[in-house]
């Protein structure tokens, strides 16, 4: 069941929890000073495991099943489903989790791979350092950067946008190219890191496969494709599930451009907006804790499937 | 057609392998551009009128005067509120730092050296919560916040800031690689006692993990919006937040608006540039640093 994850070294705990079992070659007394010890040192992290981990998570699972303490099943799940705002909700975000995850996967490895064909040091060094400065905006601050960019007013790129027949800020962030648009902003805060990351991966290949594949008659474009990408899955698996469970809790880019466009962006373009609102416009804290304990369901799944499938729990 | 990998000091000098290498070159100098433009304007930016920004080029200067004007209007908006909100965030950025350090770095090295009931599932527990994005979290900690009336409270903010179980799994697998549980033994055997072993061994060779886990907690939280912005409203807004509200006073953005006091575009490029100024800041100081750690993450096997 778990061949793929299992080596003759390791065990895999099973979320059930079962499996606890390991032979003692220390003294007794050791073992018990470093379990106190242990213990001690891990209470203050479970504490805020806890409050800030698990009981959020009960405490909407028991909000979402309930309405004013009374258990009412599925009720608030059907209510939210079929609100009408749900279903554009789910599209949007699914739409933009297309367009950004394709390029994502795409342009980062093919940026990976070119910056680490550079054999010019410092020009492979500024590349990725120039890659990764974005990276230290997120949140509010990068949308901010990018309602310049897409305004053809004041745009330093407006000669582009004019160029795609945009004339105006409302232009741009019409609906149907909202998804573009919020994985290019998506994109320019997050892909350098991940350029970083692959990059380190691609540097972790032996010289001598590559070098066996150009014996062979392997162009660089061979190496990539027959050897350093498939290499690299682990890596772009990683890459795929965390922003794809990242993506889903898409929030604070289309609230800025919604509050920047004059509602052109709608107040409830995604998920979590519509959770927001719930619970913030309609006071209906249990509608708010199906949607959100939908979203979480989804991130946790992808999460548990990675931890246990995809290869993490292999080193521990 | 793009040679998407052609070693650019490469020797061999047929046509066609000076055509990939041009266009791989090409490749990098656009997605440079794409990456970098967007903040050079930025810095350019306030140093203009509105008036400039619209009809000069974008690249093109302004002047000092400008720029003052620009800081002027935004340190004299609603009698300094923007430095409320910067103070705000140092403040719960710090403390929450604080707090994650003492709680993610003994943890992360119990669980990588020491042996206790329970630790392979909480390692478990750890890899599968750091895997949740943070934001899926936010509605429910408000939800259980406002049950224990904590809205409002700075806590709600410094606390969720504070689990970090990132830096738990970082510092978890630094002690692992960085520190053989023999050394640990010989020093038991020295009879040092748990702690000491722990303060002596353990703690002089931690710095490089600590700034790392610091470095990720602070920039995380200083540019964290969602979770401030249901937690904390009004005044007690931390800078990320308050950045969304001044967007609210630019008339440009919001004609409506019949305030009194507007900020005008350049101003609020001003503002974005003082917001992200900390973590910049940090992010080229600790460049070399940052690049070595990161790709780290990608040579662990």
């Amino acid at each position: 069941m778990h061949s793929d994850v299992s080596t003759p070294h390791t065990t895999v705990v099973h979320p059930q929890g079962g499996g606890l079992v390991r032979t003692s070659v220390r003294g007794a007394s050791v073992e018990r000073a470093q379990g106190r010890i242990g213990l001690i040192f891990v209470s203050l992290y479970t504490l805020f495991l806890v409050a800030f981990g698990i009981m959020p998570s009960l405490y909407a699972i028991f909000l979402a099943f309930t309405k004013r303490g009374a258990f009412v099943g599925f009720d608030n799940f059907v209510k939210v489903f079929k609100d009408y705002r749900f279903l554009p909700a789910v599209e949007h975000v699914g739409l933009y989790l297309l367009v950004w995850l394709v390029s994502l996967v795409v342009l980062v490895v093919l940026l990976a791979v070119i910056v680490h064909a550079v054999g010019v040091r410092w020009l492979s060094t500024s590349m990725r350092f120039i890659y990764y400065i974005p990276g230290a905006l997120a949140g509010a601050s990068s949308v901010m950067v990018w309602l310049f960019v897409l305004d053809p007013t004041v745009s330093p790129v407006s000669f582009l946008l004019h160029a795609f027949g945009l004339g105006s800020f409302v232009e741009t962030v019409q609906a149907d190219h909202l998804p573009i648009t919020l994985a290019v902003i998506a994109f320019w805060t997050g892909a350098g890191g991940w350029i970083l990351v692959m990059y380190g991966a691609l540097n972790n290949i032996s010289r001598d496969v590559i070098e066996a594949a150009r014996v062979d008659g392997a162009g660089p474009i061979r190496t990539a494709w027959f050897i350093q990408i498939p290499l690299l899955r682990k890596w772009i698996s990683y890459m795929v599930i965390l922003s794809f469970a990242g993506g889903t809790q898409l929030f604070v880019e289309p609230r800025v451009l919604s509050q920047a466009s004059r509602g052109v962006v709608s107040q409830d373009y995604s998920l979590n907006q519509l959770a927001f609102l719930y619970a913030f416009k309609q006071s209906d804290f249990n509608g708010s804790a199906a949607i959100s304990l939908v979203l979480l369901v989804v991130s946790l799944a992808l999460s548990v499937y990675f931890v246990f499938r995809g290869g993490l729990f292999e080193r521990v | 057609m793009s040679a998407s990998d052609t070693p650019l000091h490469g020797t061999d000098s047929s046509p066609g392998a000076w055509l990939g290498r041009a266009t791989a070159m090409l490749v990098l100098l656009t997605f440079a551009a794409f990456f970098i433009v967007p903040l050079i304007w930025l810095l350019i930016a306030p140093s203009k009128t509105d008036r400039q920004l619209l009809l000069d080029p974008p690249f093109a200067l302004g002047s000092l005067n400008t720029l003052l004007d620009n800081w002027n209007s935004l340190v004299a908006f609603q009698g300094g509120l923007l430095w409320t909100w910067i103070g705000n965030s140092a403040f719960y950025c710090v403390a929450a730092l604080a707090i994650t350090l003492i709680t993610s770095i003994p943890a992360g090295y119990a669980m990588a050296l020491t042996e206790f009931r329970g630790r392979r599932a909480l390692l478990a527990v750890t890899l599968i919560v750091m895997l949740v994005p943070s934001t899926a979290l936010v509605l429910p900690v408000f939800l259980e916040l406002s049950a224990v009336k904590l809205i409002g409270n700075p806590l709600a903010a410094i606390l969720p800031f504070s689990f970090f179980p990132f830096g738990v799994y970082l510092t978890y697998i630094y002690f692992s690689t960085a520190i053989s549980r023999d050394l640990l033994d010989a020093a038991r055997i020295d009879g040092a006692s748990e702690l000491q072993v722990f303060a002596r061994i353990a703690m002089p060779l931690a710095t490089p993990v600590i700034a790392l886990v610091g470095f990720f907690n602070f920039t995380g939280n200083w540019n964290n919006y969602f979770l401030p912005y249901v937690m904390l409203p009004g005044r007690k807004a931390p800078i990320q937040v308050g950045l969304a509200e001044l967007l609210s006073n630019v008339p440009q953005f919001n004609p409506t608006n019949a305030a009194s006091t507007t900020i005008s575009l350049s101003a609020l490029a001003l503002a974005t540039i003082i917001a992200i100024a900390p973590v910049m800041l940090v992010f080229l100081f600790a460049q070399r640093f940052l690049v070595t750690g990161m790709t780290a993450g990608g040579t662990k096997e």
